[in-house]
């Protein structure tokens, strides 16, 4: 029987012929519960191989290790879509020599099919895999459901190594990523902790401001006249934007309206919506809980997609265009609608936009719902400390104190005064939230660049600073 | 127009910033249920805060401060009044004496505090058996008792039976209250529905207490209060008859008629001035015509 | 003017509110402030506390305060609310 199974990731390391000042790249699936990253990290720091690239879909708090490998000069530079605090906080510091290059969900697979940022070895930790390499996210103990973000790996990068916890005999069917990609398939114990792979249920907010925003935020599209037969909608998994979704389906249910395919990071609630009629399909990228990851495996009707297919402003077309309707949060969002998910109120990298700015700039009604107030920070600003989805892309930014239309979509704001929606201007609820807590002083920031937020274009969309 | 009437519990900074979000007509700001004894004086110094500072506009503020049988009343008292609650809450309102004992601190309050006398009313919490029996004595013992609010739970302890959430325990206090109320010209209020998931059960017991003649419903959860306020809203039916009765009065006059009939039935003063309460009542929610 | 007697707390560590610990002093205002907002309104808050405790007659005292995001009301009344458990002479 043929086979691509290596002893071990040293050896898969080897094979691969990694050298000083490659790339290599990760998905995020096993998300806050991932072991891959930082065993082979590990391995290849104990080989003595410097100065490489990494190009990580996410970074979570798990990978914090990683730190120790810029220090130690084995990772050189860093490409992903976001990074968690407990990562960002360093490298906010000034720890690297090259800022960080961030993209969007959408812009890293289309970076790498063009051949713009290439990747030497992949290594794709993979749930269930036969010995050949066609492997699944569905199935195995450490099951996270969609493999989405690892597609343009196994199909561009030079190199392509499989570490999985579940072999399973020649062929695996209902693969994801196949064969045809894949050089060497590694077995370890454990590709990661399930306990942080996916969470048990997601739960909606109880937070009662959160819960008003959402009812706000299901009105607004309730009037924004795409709510009709075809309807497609993305939300995130952030308790109010959960909440919102729960209070749409009760309008679509009451109205009886049937929507088309719910879209993105799925949780139990978009399944649900699919149950319950409001949605004929679901395109997902990737699971947040263990409804979905049950779904994904059962329901032929929830389908998983690439990160190209979701959101690649490369690709001839990508579902993000087709999206009627996206709920999005803010860090913070400034009078000209600019949305930062990059940064804290202190300057520090503790996010970034992930499927923010693609969705944004596709769907037809991107609404941001934040409190116009956080622990004091005001949400709304004059200018964002970092621009991660640029304002000509937001729609409507919703919060308790009232609904702010960007004055570009005259349209809508229209619609919605007629239904009656608290409408108010996006320079009130600044006014508004300040007279409750003050003027901020703006941080103060250092003159080193520690990050570079790449445009879906591929611009330069700004410049994160290092904190002083 | 109190259609909801939402309690905070006053030892919660969160919430208490973002009263006047929350969809209620009126916020309470409770100083007693929700707060542990030993947390009484921060909470009655941050409930005070929150009313001196806070833009509380388009919301109703009513405090309700500990029962007149404990330490803990008069203190509460002076802390808040001279930030100016809408009204002050009583619990436990058994009889006319309670009212008079509450009303002749406050005018001494308001007297040393060098605030208007009378400035602040009273919401009379009904719930004991000796209230309910009592409800007109207490609606009527000052003129600073301008709304009755029925609080079920302590009732159904009271009277030694379940509470549940079909509230057949509850029909007569209910009634009772209702009557009281409006026999003493004043407004009232129903209980809070404590099952903070049940949506559609939240929604049938607002819809019975609108039925007995309630004006309005407390709640203790801020996911209650849409349903609330539409059930406490005159809906089209009620306010297209509303604009027929007022139509039919003014051709009446213009005609001369002496005696106005709609629809077969006629129509006297308690009907027309029911439709003009409805009216303006749609218009202050901006959905008159 | 006067001092703190017993040392005392008030408010929580949740987001909104302040945890505001007082004791006897040593003749003036000893404040410690470790704040979530410190670059953002450090200043505003020491001011606040020190309006409180002007307003309370106290000079004399050691005051530390962990605020996670209150707003000066809030602050404000944990920090009253501390001084009056904490007595004053």
């Amino acid at each position: 029987m043929r086979s691509k199974v290596v002893s071990s990731i040293r050896e898969a390391v080897e094979l691969a012929g990694l050298k000083d000042g490659m790339t290599v790249s990760f998905h995020h699936h096993l998300r806050n519960g991932d072991y891959v990253l930082n065993t082979v990290m590990d391995q290849i720091a104990d080989m003595g191989i410097k100065e490489l690239t990494v190009n990580a879909s996410s970074l979570f708090a798990c990978h914090k290790p990683l730190l120790g490998h810029i220090k130690n000069r084995v990772v050189a530079k860093i490409l992903t879509n976001y990074m968690a605090e407990e990562v960002g906080r360093e490298i906010s510091c000034g720890i690297m020599d090259r800022a960080v290059e961030f993209r969007t969900h959408g812009g890293r697979p289309s970076d790498i099919a063009s051949g713009r940022t290439p990747i030497d070895v992949a290594f794709i930790a993979a749930p269930i895999s036969d010995p050949l390499g066609n492997c699944s996210g569905k199935y195995g103990k450490s099951a996270c459901g969609s493999l989405g973000y690892a597609f343009a790996d196994a199909m561009y990068a030079d190199k392509v190594v499989i570490i999985t916890d579940e072999l399973a005999s020649y062929p695996l069917m209902d693969w994801s990523i196949e064969e045809t990609c894949v050089d060497y398939v590694v077995k370890v114990d454990a590709i990661g902790d399930p306990a942080g792979i996916v969470s048990g249920t997601t739960r909606i907010t109880r937070d009662p401001v959160g819960l008003v925003m959402a009812e706000q935020a299901a009105l607004v599209i309730r009037h924004s006249g795409l709510l009709k037969e075809g309807f497609s909608f993305q939300t995130g998994a952030g308790g109010a934007s959960l909440a919102a979704s729960k209070f749409l389906k009760e309008i679509m249910l009451k109205e009886n309206i049937r929507g088309s395919f719910g879209l993105g990071g799925i949780t139990g609630y978009l399944v649900d919506m699919l149950h319950a009629g409001c949605f004929e399909k679901l395109l997902d990228v990737q699971c947040f809980d263990l409804d979905a990851v049950e779904s994904i495996r059962k329901d032929p009707r929830h389908q998983e997609i690439s990160a190209e297919h979701y959101a690649s402003p490369g690709a001839k077309s990508a579902v993000v265009d087709s999206l009627d309707v996206v709920i999005l949060g803010a860090a913070e969002i400034d009078t000209d609608f600019n949305v930062n998910v990059h940064t804290d109120s202190n300057g520090y990298i503790m996010g970034g936009s992930g499927g923010h700015s693609d969705t944004a700039a596709g769907a037809k009604l991107a609404m941001i719902i934040a409190p116009i107030q956080r622990a004091r920070m005001p949400i709304v600003t004059d200018r964002v400390t970092c621009i991660s989805t640029p304002g000509r892309d937001v729609d409507v930014l919703v919060t308790q104190a009232g609904i702010a239309v960007n004055p570009e979509n005259a349209e809508l704001k229209d619609r919605l005064v007629d239904a009656g929606l608290n409408i108010v201007n996006i320079h009130d609820l600044k006014r508004k939230a300040e007279h409750l807590t003050g003027t901020p002083k703006k941080p103060m920031m250092g003159s080193r660049e520690v990050g570079k937020v790449i445009c879906r274009d591929g611009s330069l969309l700004d410049t994160i600073y290092s904190v002083r | 127009m109190r259609r909801s009437l939402l309690f905070i519990p006053g030892n919660a900074p969160a919430l208490l910033i973002n009263g006047n979000y929350l969809g209620a007509d009126s916020i309470i700001f409770d100083l007693e249920d929700a707060v542990s004894p030993d947390e009484k004086d921060a909470a009655r110094i941050l409930v005070r805060n929150t009313l001196r500072h806070m833009d509380y506009r388009g919301t109703g503020t009513i405090v309700r401060i500990n029962s007149i049988d404990t330490g803990y009343w008069k203190a509460d008292v002076d802390e808040v009044l001279k930030h100016a609650p809408d009204l002050i809450m009583l619990p436990k309102a058994g009889c006319k004496e309670d009212i008079d004992v509450a009303e002749a601190y406050l005018s001494e309050a308001e007297e040393r505090l060098g605030i208007e006398q009378g400035g602040v009313g009273i919401i009379a919490l009904i719930e004991t058996a000796q209230g309910i029996e009592r409800a007109y004595d207490i609606a009527g013992a000052s003129a600073r008792v301008k709304a009755l609010l029925l609080g079920a739970e302590d009732l159904t302890a009271d009277l030694k039976c379940a509470r549940t959430k079909e509230g057949r325990e509850i029909e007569y206090a209910r009634a009772r209250l209702v009557t009281a109320a409006r026999a003493a010209g004043i407004d009232v209020y129903d209980t809070p529905f404590t099952d903070v998931e049940d949506d559609e059960g939240m929604r049938l017991d607002a819809m019975v207490a609108k039925a007995l003649g309630f004006d309005g419903k407390s709640a203790i959860s801020p996911r209650h209060l849409a349903a609330i306020n539409e059930v406490f809203s005159p809906s089209l039916t009620e306010l297209d008859y509303a604009y027929e009765v007022m139509d039919a009065i003014r051709k009446a006059a213009e005609q001369g008629t002496g005696v106005v009939a709609l629809r077969g039935k006629m129509i006297d003063a308690p009907i027309v001035s029911r439709a003009k309460q409805t009216i303006a009542m749609a218009e202050e929610l901006g959905i008159g015509r | 003017m006067g001092a703190i007697i017993r040392t005392a707390t008030a408010g929580t560590f949740e987001s909104s509110d302040a945890y505001v610990e007082v004791g006897p002093g040593r003749g003036s205002i000893d404040l410690s402030l470790e704040s979530v907002v410190e670059q953002q309104f450090g200043e505003a808050i020491r001011r606040a506390v020190r309006e409180v405790l002007s307003e309370c007659g106290c000079d004399d005292i050691e005051i530390r305060i962990v605020d996670r995001g209150a707003l000066d009301c809030v602050i404000k009344a944990r920090v009253e609310a501390a001084v009056r458990r904490g007595g004053m002479n």
